[in-house]
């Protein structure tokens, strides 16, 4: 009796713990929706590559831009969707959607990401855009390793798998466009299902 | 005899345990934040926190955010190492059933 006890105060614990400094409401299926804007920008942006005058992309044809605009959409669009289903899943666990726990998460996401993200655009600018695809893998798997720490653990893996892609992108010139389809595309579907039927379906 | 010498009474109580527990993990947690996680009422959790700030486990850290007072607590190395002893002694004494 004494022994049952105290395997609840371990648990109870254990529990506390999470709940102070992780944010562990993340919605999985806004993972896989996710995933799905980004292979239908993917698919948007190769046909319109495919069906330009030249077929391939370059940095100053007006197709860039559109390239450009497709993947802010995609960007808000998946951002917007895991504000949203996340909001949901939190008020429905009853936990708070900003409090300490979701702002470390939020900091620590973000450090990484926008300095990517600014390098990229730097990178950019001075025409050189061979490694964007790679750039954007590598920054945003180091962004989800970093925030891992504050929220589910499992995230942590999705971050190493997009740093591997965009070290294989950038060592692999003209396959970008492909690793990046994989890495934000597939691999947010898989993620997000099985975040899904591990977390969310109760 | 010395597992049972290590299972420390202050911790004896779950809101205690409980505090514990969130600073292990935090650097801070004020007293607003304690209130919430545990879900006790101010004379209560008042309670314990002096409880384990007399022991030394804990120390308060009172200040002003704007006008508001504002009281934050963290954890100290001896209650970090106090802590862990339980939390060791707890999983020996479970593991022996």
């Amino acid at each position: 009796m004494e022994s049952k006890d105290y395997l609840k105060d371990i648990s109870e614990i254990k529990n506390l713990m999470n709940k102070s400094s992780r944010f562990i409401s993340l919605s999985g299926l806004s993972g896989v929706l996710a995933g799905i804007y980004a292979l239908v920008g993917a698919a948007i942006a190769y046909f319109l590559v495919k069906n330009s005058d030249r077929g391939y992309l370059i940095l100053d044809g007006y197709i860039f831009k559109l390239c450009l605009l497709i993947l802010a959409l995609v960007a808000i669009l998946s951002i917007a969707t895991g504000i949203i289903l996340t909001t949901k899943k939190a008020k429905k666990q009853g936990v708070k959607i900003w409090d300490n726990a979701s702002k470390r998460l939020v900091i620590n996401f973000l450090i990484p990401l926008l300095s990517g993200g600014l390098y990229i655009l730097i990178v950019l600018c001075q025409g050189k855009y061979g490694q964007t695809a790679a750039l954007m893998l590598i920054f945003y798997g180091l962004a989800l390793v970093n925030a891992s720490k504050y929220s589910i653990g499992d995230i942590k893996y999705l971050g190493i798998i997009d740093i591997i892609l965009g070290l294989i992108a950038a060592s692999c010139p003209g396959y970008g466009f492909w690793l990046w389809v994989i890495g934000f595309g597939i691999m947010h579907i898989v993620y997000g299902t099985w975040m899904h039927f591990k977390y969310d379906r109760n | 005899m010395s597992i049972i010498n290590n299972i420390n009474k202050a911790f004896d109580h779950r809101i205690r345990l409980g505090i514990m527990s969130i600073l292990m993990v935090n650097e801070y947690a004020d007293f607003k934040m304690l209130k919430e996680l545990l879900d006790v009422t101010d004379g209560n959790l008042a309670s314990h926190t002096k409880a384990l700030e007399k022991v030394e486990y804990i120390k308060v850290e009172k200040q002003f955010i704007g006008r508001k007072p504002n009281t934050r607590y963290a954890t100290t190395k001896l209650g970090e190492q106090e802590f862990k002893k339980h939390i060791n002694a707890l999983e020996k004494l479970i593991n022996k059933q």
